[in-house]
C-alpha cells in the first residue's frame, strides 16, 4: 500500500465533486419536506436523470441541454408522485418507493440504447487569478459548473426559506397544512410546486453522475446515492447550510475510500466500498436530527 | 369539477376491485409501452400472462412459477406486518441476502457431512436467524437512536450486497473452484441441497413453508390479539398506546418478523434454485416483495396470488426477452407500472369521486 | 345611528347526510357585538366559514355594507375586512409569533417592522407578547393573543370569534371582554360564537339563535335570562344530574410528588402532583387547555410511564405498571380525543369495544381474541349508553362526536372500574346526551367507584364533583369541597390572569 500517493489537495479537490450530485438531490428533497411531503423517490428520479443526461447530451452535443434534459426528465417523474400523492392522497411512503422502482426501470430502458455513448466533455470553468491561487486554486476554483450551481443553489434555498415570503408560506404548509388551509393558502398548489422542484435537483444530480462523475451510462448507477440524499436531508436538521457540511462529509468518505482502494490498501475492495452506507447509517445514529415539519408525510385532504 | 369525497365507510368493493383494476390498467399501458418499442402489444402481454400458464412449453414453466413465488411470498407475508403497523423495512433484499449467507455458510462449515437431519434443520436456523440479525440493526436502531428504519434498512442493502460479493471472492469461494468466484455448489452437497421434493413441479421446502406463512399470517390477522396490535398500531399509534402496545416492541417484532422470514427465503434459494452464493445471487425479490405485499393490500390471501401473478412477470418476462427480444428493463419498469397504478386506483377504497359543479349563489 | 355592515339572506350549505344551514338570515350592524348560539352542531361554525370564505354556500347571498360579497377565499374575505380567530387554532408551532402574525396578513411589512407593529397593538390592547417566541412554548391564552393580534393589524369591519373562552380563565376573559368593547367602541363589528350564556349576557348586543342549521330566533342578551336563551337554543327542557352523596369510603388512588416530562413535542410537564381519591367520591380537575390535562390522564391511564411510587392504586405502586395491567387491577381511563386515542377511526365499534376492554372483559383467550364475546360488549355499550349507530360493525369515523363519546364513556364505565379517569367527558357532545353522561359518572360514583373528572367547563364540574383541584403549569391546587366555591375563588386556582394586565382603554 502507498499511502502517499494520495494527494490531499485533489482529494479535497475530488471531495467537491464527490458530493454535487448527493448535494443537488438532497436540496431538492429538504425544499419537499419543508413543505411537508416525503418523497422516497429520490433515488428513482436521479437514476431516471442520469439517463435523461446521457440521451439529451448525446443527442444535443452538448452537456448543458444534457442537465436540462435530465431535470425535465426528473420533474416529470416527480410529477406522477405528485398527482398520485396530493390529488389521488395515495401513501406517501409506498408511493414514493413506487417511484424508485419504476424509476429504476424507466432508466434501464431508456438509457439501454446509450450504453455505448460518450457524452460531451462537459468543462471545467477556468476562473481567472482566483484559480491561480496556490492551494485554494484547485481545491476550490478548477471545477465545471454544475458545481458552482449546486453552491449557488444551496444559498438560494436558504435565502428563500428563510429570508422570502413565499418561503415563509411553504415552511406554515409542511409545519401545519390544516392551518395553511384556515388561512386560505393553496396547500396542494404549493406541495406541487415543491414536489417538482425536487425532481428538478434530483434529476440534477443524477446526470451530474452520468455526465460528469463516471461519465457514462450503466444501469442502478446511482447505487443508493438518492438514498444518502434522503439521510443527509434527515442529518441536515431540514437546514439547507447544514445540508451542505452533510454533502461534503458523505463525499469525503466516498473519495477517501475509492482514494484508499486506488492506494492498494490491504483491505478487500467490497469492504471499502460498503464504508458510504456504513457511515450514513452511523451518523444517522450519533447526530440526534433537528426537529422534522409537523405536517412531513401526512395525506392532506381539505374536508368541511 | 370533479371532488373527492371521503366514504364514511371503508368501500369492500373497490378494496377487491382496485388490485384487479391495477392489473388491467398496467396492461393496457404496458401494452402501449411495448408498442412504443415497436414490439406487438398484444403478443408481448399473452407471452408475459398466457403462455407461460398455457402455452407450448408451459409443462416447463408451471414449475417454475413455484420457485419464483414462494420467496416473493414468503418475504411479502414478513413485510405485510410492519407495513400494516407503518414500520417500513425496505431492506428485505439485504436481509434475504444474509439469510443465504448465513445459511450456505452453515452448510459450508460442516462440509463435507453427511448428516442431513442435522444439516438442513441448523441451515434453515441460520437463515432465518441471519435475515433476523440484518433486520434487527434497523430495529434497535429505530428504539435505542430514533434513526429512521427506512433510510438504515436500506442502507444495508448496499452492505450486504458488497459481502455478497466479499465472500464468494473469499471466505466461501469454493477451494475446489480452480480460482473461479462462487461458493461450492449445494446441489452437489445433498445433506445440504434444498432439492425439489417432487420431481418437476418446482415444490422445494421454501414453498413449504410459504404456504404455512400464508396460513400463519392470516390467522394471526384475523384471530390473533398480535394481528389486532399491528393493525391498530398502523391505523392509529396513540389508541394502540392506549390499549397497551407498546411501540418499541411492535417495531422490533415486525422488523424481526419479516427480516426472519427473508432470511430463510434467501436460504431455501441458495440452498435449492440457485444453489451458489455468487455476487448474482440476488435479482430484486427483496424489492419486489414489497409490490407483492401492496398488490396482495397486505392481507395474507391477497398476497399469495399477488406473488403468483408477479412470478408470472419474472418468467414471462423472461420468454417475452427470449422470443420478442423485449428488454428485460421493460419488465422492472412493467412490475413498478403494476405499483403505481394501484396506489391510483386505491384512492376509491376511501373516497368517492363526485363530478359536477358545487352551486355557487 | 347604527349601519348594516354585513346581511345574510337564505343562506344554505348541505352536506351529504346532513344540512349544515338551512335558509339562515340576519344582519349585524357596524360597532355591535352579535351573538351567535348553539350548540355544537347546530351549524355556527359552517355558517363563519361561508362569510370567512372557507366554505361556500349552496344558495343565498350575503351582502356587505350594501355590496354583494361572495368571498371564494379567505384572501378575499380579509381583503373585505373580514378577520377570524378560530377555535382550534390556525397557528403554527415552530414558527415564532412574527411569522405567524405575517402568515394571517395580505401584505406584511418585513419581519422587523411587523415585530415593532406586533409590541405596539399589544401594549395599545393589553395583550402582551414577545413577537420572537416560538408560538409551540406559549400558553393557550397566549396563542390566542397572536390570533388576536394578526386580526387587529388588518383593521377589520368585522372580527369573527368562534369560542374564544373556551381556553381562558375567568379573569383572562374580562381582560378580552375589556379589549372587544374597545373595539366596539372604535366602530369594529364583532361576531361572537359561544354556547356560553352568561358570556353572551354580559358581552353581546344582540344574538341569532341556531338550532339544527335554521335561526330560531334573535334577543337582546341582556333582556333575557340565560334559561329563556337555553331553551331557544336546545328546544326543549334540560335533565339535570341528580347528585346523592355517599358516604367516604377507602382511598382508592393516590398520586405523590407526580412529576413527568411531557412526551410529546410542546407538551406541558407534570410537576409535583399529589391527591387521593376515596371510593364514592368524584374529583373534578380543573384547568385551561394545555395546562398538563393530557399529560395527566397519560400518567394514570399507564400510557406514560412514572416512578412507582408517583401513582399508587391501593397502596399499591403501579407508576411503572403498563396499561392493560393496571385496567386488570380496575384502573380505566377515557381520553380526551376520541377519534385516534380512546378509539381508532377506521376500527368497527366491535374492534374498538375490544381495545380497552378486552382485559376486564375477558376478550383474549390463548392469544385468541373472542370476537363474538367483543361484539356481545359492542352492543351492550351501544344499548346501555344510547348511542345511536346502525350496528357494531360500522366504523368509529362514521359515528357523530356525541355519539362515539357515548361510545367511549360507556366502554369505560361498563367495564366496573373501581377508579375511573375521563379527560373532557361531555366535550362536543349535545346538552341531553352531556346530561346521560354525567349521570352515569355519578351512579359509577355512588356504587363505590373513585372518579377522577377532568374538564374545562367549570359548570360541569361544579356540578358533579365533591372535590374540586385545579392544574395549573403541571401543578395541582389542593383540592377544596366544591360546594360552596365562587367563580373567583375557582378563577384565582386556575391560575387568574396570568400576566395580562386591564386593556388601556384611553389610547
Amino acid at each position: 500500500m502507498d499511502l502517499s500517493s494520495i494527494n490531499p489537495l485533489l482529494l479535497l479537490a475530488s471531495l467537491m465533486v464527490a458530493s454535487t450530485p448527493i448535494l443537488l438531490a438532497a436540496l431538492g428533497e429538504l425544499v419537499v419536506e419543508r413543505a411537508g411531503v416525503l418523497n422516497l423517490g429520490v433515488e428513482g428520479m436521479m437514476i431516471t436523470g442520469a439517463a435523461c443526461g446521457i440521451i439529451f447530451s448525446t443527442l444535443t452535443g452538448n452537456a448543458w441541454l444534457g442537465f436540462a434534459g435530465a431535470a425535465l426528465g426528473g420533474l416529470m417523474l416527480s410529477f406522477l408522485f405528485a398527482v398520485l400523492t396530493q390529488v389521488l392522497l395515495s401513501n406517501q411512503v409506498a408511493t414514493g418507493l413506487a417511484l424508485t422502482l419504476f424509476g429504476l426501470g424507466l432508466s434501464a430502458l431508456l438509457g439501454q440504447s446509450f450504453a455505448d455513448a460518450r457524452p460531451p466533455a462537459f468543462p471545467k470553468l477556468d476562473i481567472p487569478i482566483l484559480s491561480d491561487l496556490p492551494v485554494l486554486g484547485p481545491v476550490l476554483f478548477r471545477h465545471d459548473g454544475m458545481v458552482y450551481i449546486g453552491l449557488l443553489l444551496v444559498v438560494a434555498v436558504w435565502y428563500f426559506l428563510s429570508r422570502t415570503r413565499a418561503g415563509l408560506v411553504l415552511r406554515a404548509v409542511g409545519e401545519n397544512h390544516e392551518a395553511a388551509h384556515a388561512l386560505g393558502y393553496r396547500v396542494v398548489l404549493i406541495r406541487f410546486g415543491a414536489i417538482m422542484f425536487g425532481g428538478a435537483c434530483a434529476g440534477l444530480g443524477g446526470a451530474y453522475i452520468s455526465l460528469v462523475r463516471v461519465p457514462q451510462w450503466t444501469e442502478g448507477m446511482t447505487a443508493g446515492a438518492g438514498w444518502i440524499a434522503l439521510a443527509i436531508v434527515v442529518f441536515a436538521g431540514w437546514k439547507p447550510l447544514r445540508l451542505l457540511l452533510g454533502a461534503y462529509l458523505f463525499g469525503g468518505v466516498t473519495v477517501l475510500q475509492l482514494n484508499l482502494q486506488a492506494a492498494g490498501l490491504a483491505i478487500p475492495v467490497e469492504y471499502l466500498s460498503m464504508s458510504p452506507y456504513v457511515a450514513t447509517i452511523l451518523v444517522l445514529v450519533i447526530l440526534a436530527a433537528g426537529r422534522a415539519p409537523g405536517s412531513l408525510g401526512k395525506t392532506f385532504h381539505a374536508s368541511r | 369539477m370533479i371532488t373527492l369525497e371521503r366514504r364514511p365507510q371503508p368501500s369492500r368493493a373497490w378494496s377487491y376491485l382496485s388490485p384487479l383494476l391495477a392489473v388491467i390498467v398496467t396492461m393496457i399501458v404496458g401494452g402501449l409501452v411495448f408498442a412504443a418499442l415497436g414490439k406487438p402489444p398484444v403478443e408481448a402481454i399473452r407471452t408475459i400472462f398466457w403462455d407461460p400458464l398455457f402455452g407450448d412449453f408451459a409443462s416447463y414453466f408451471r414449475p417454475q412459477l413455484l420457485v419464483k413465488a414462494a420467496p416473493l411470498i414468503l418475504i411479502a407475508i414478513g413485510l405485510s406486518f410492519g407495513f400494516r403497523a407503518g414500520i417500513w423495512n425496505i431492506g428485505a433484499e439485504g436481509q434475504y441476502i444474509m439469510g443465504a449467507l448465513f445459511g450456505a455458510g452453515l452448510a459450508l462449515a460442516f462440509y463435507p457431512s453427511e448428516a442431513r437431519w442435522l444439516v438442513f434443520p441448523l441451515m434453515i436456523v441460520a437463515g432465518t436467524l441471519g435475515g433476523l440479525i440484518w433486520a434487527m440493526i434497523p430495529g434497535l436502531l429505530r428504539v435505542y437512536f430514533r434513526t429512521n428504519e427506512i433510510l438504515v434498512s436500506l442502507m444495508l442493502v448496499y452492505v450486504a450486497d458488497f459481502l455478497l460479493d466479499a465472500m464468494a471472492l473469499g471466505l466461501l469461494r469454493n477451494p475446489d473452484g480452480m480460482g473461479f468466484p462462487g461458493s461450492r455448489n449445494l446441489q452437489q452437497y445433498p445433506a445440504a441441497h434444498n432439492a425439489e421434493l417432487i420431481a418437476n413441479t418446482g415444490m422445494h421446502w421454501g414453498v413449504i413453508a410459504a404456504f404455512f406463512a400464508v396460513v400463519a399470517a392470516y390467522i394471526l390477522l384475523s384471530r390473533h390479539i398480535f394481528g389486532f396490535n399491528v393493525r391498530l398500531a398502523g391505523q392509529s399509534p396513540r389508541a394502540a398506546a392506549f390499549a397497551g402496545v407498546s411501540a418499541d416492541k411492535m417495531v422490533l417484532i415486525c422488523l424481526g418478523l419479516s427480516g426472519a422470514l427473508a432470511g430463510m427465503a434467501g436460504m431455501f434459494e441458495v440452498a435449492g434454485p440457485s444453489g451458489q452464493v455468487l455476487a448474482s445471487f440476488n435479482v430484486g425479490y427483496g424489492f419486489t416483495a414489497i409490490i407483492v405485499a401492496f398488490l396482495g393490500r397486505l392481507h395474507p390471501v391477497g398476497i399469495l396470488l399477488a406473488g403468483f401473478l408477479m412470478a408470472l412477470t419474472y418468467i414471462g418476462g423472461e420468454l417475452a426477452q427470449m422470443n420478442l427480444q423485449l428488454p428485460r428493463s421493460a419488465i422492472q419498469l412493467f412490475q413498478g407500472m403494476l405499483l403505481f397504478f394501484l396506489l391510483a386506483v386505491d384512492v376509491m377504497t376511501n373516497f368517492r369521486i363526485r363530478f359536477g359543479r358545487q352551486k355557487v349563489a | 345611528m347604527t349601519r348594516t355592515l354585513l346581511a345574510l339572506a337564505g343562506l344554505t350549505k348541505a352536506y351529504p347526510g346532513v344540512v349544515a344551514n338551512r335558509d339562515v338570515s340576519f344582519e349585524i350592524q357596524q360597532g355591535e357585538v352579535h351573538a351567535l348560539l348553539g350548540e355544537n352542531g347546530a351549524g355556527k361554525s359552517t355558517l363563519v366559514k361561508s362569510i370567512y370564505g372557507l366554505v361556500k354556500p349552496d344558495s343565498g347571498v350575503m351582502h356587505l355594507n350594501g355590496q354583494p360579497f361572495e368571498p371564494a377565499d379567505p384572501k378575499a374575505a380579509r381583503a373585505a375586512g373580514i378577520a377570524m380567530v378560530f377555535q382550534h387554532f390556525s397557528l403554527f408551532d415552530a414558527l415564532n409569533v412574527a411569522e405567524n402574525v405575517a402568515l394571517g396578513m395580505e401584505n406584511p411589512p418585513p419581519l422587523r417592522d411587523l415585530a415593532a407593529r406586533i409590541r405596539d397593538v399589544s401594549e395599545q390592547y393589553g395583550l402582551p407578547l414577545d413577537p420572537s417566541r416560538i408560538v409551540g412554548d406559549l400558553s393557550a391564552g397566549e396563542r390566542q393573543r397572536v390570533e388576536i393580534i394578526r386580526c387587529l393589524l388588518q383593521d377589520p369591519k368585522l372580527l369573527i370569534m368562534d369560542e374564544p373562552t373556551s381556553v381562558l380563565t375567568p379573569q383572562e376573559v374580562e381582560i378580552l371582554f375589556e379589549t372587544l368593547r374597545k373595539l366596539k367602541a372604535e366602530g369594529t363589528a364583532i361576531l361572537y360564537i359561544s354556547h356560553k350564556l352568561e358570556e353572551i349576557r354580559a358581552l353581546c348586543d344582540t344574538a341569532t339563535i341556531l338550532r339544527l342549521g335554521e335561526v330560531v330566533g334573535d334577543c337582546v342578551p341582556s333582556d333575557v335570562s340565560a334559561r329563556e336563551m337555553a331553551e331557544m337554543m336546545v328546544g326543549g327542557t334540560l335533565h339535570v344530574p341528580e347528585r346523592e352523596a355517599g358516604p367516604e369510603g377507602d382511598i382508592l388512588l393516590k398520586l405523590e410528588g407526580l412529576s413527568a416530562r411531557s412526551p410529546q413535542e410542546f407538551g406541558t410537564p407534570l410537576r409535583d402532583i399529589s391527591v387521593e381519591v376515596r371510593a364514592g367520591q368524584v374529583l373534578g380537575i380543573g384547568g385551561v387547555a394545555g395546562n398538563g390535562q393530557d399529560e395527566l390522564l397519560l400518567a394514570l391511564s399507564g400510557e406514560m410511564p412514572t416512578a412507582p411510587q408517583m401513582v399508587q392504586f391501593k397502596g399499591q405502586p403501579i407508576g411503572q405498571v403498563p396499561p392493560n395491567a393496571r385496567r386488570g387491577l380496575g384502573l380505566c381511563a377515557a381520553p380526551e380525543e376520541r377519534l385516534g386515542h380512546a378509539a381508532a377511526p377506521d376500527m368497527t365499534l366491535t374492534e374498538n369495544a375490544a381495545l380497552s376492554g378486552k382485559t376486564r372483559k375477558n376478550l383474549v383467550k390463548n392469544g385468541f381474541v373472542d370476537w363474538g364475546g367483543a361484539r356481545d360488549f359492542a352492543s351492550v355499550i351501544i344499548d346501555r349508553f344510547d348511542v345511536r349507530t346502525p350496528g357494531t360493525e360500522n366504523v368509529a369515523r362514521s359515528l357523530s362526536g356525541g355519539n362515539l363519546q357515548k361510545f367511549v364513556i360507556g366502554r369505560e364505565i361498563l367495564q366496573d372500574p373501581e377508579v375511573l379517569v375521563v379527560n373532557q367527558p361531555t366535550w362536543g357532545v349535545d346538552a341531553s346526551a352531556a346530561a346521560a353522561i354525567r349521570q352515569a359518572i355519578l351512579d359509577l360514583a355512588a356504587k363505590g367507584a373513585a372518579v377522577i373528572v377532568i374538564s374545562q367547563d367549570l359548570d360541569e364540574l361544579m356540578e358533579i364533583s365533591d372535590n374540586f383541584a385545579a392544574l395549573n403549569e403541571g401543578r395541582l391546587s389542593a383540592p377544596r369541597p366544591a360546594k360552596g366555591l365562587t367563580i373567583e375563588e375557582v378563577g384565582l386556582m386556575l391560575g387568574g390572569a396570568h400576566d395580562m394586565e386591564v386593556a388601556h382603554v384611553d389610547a
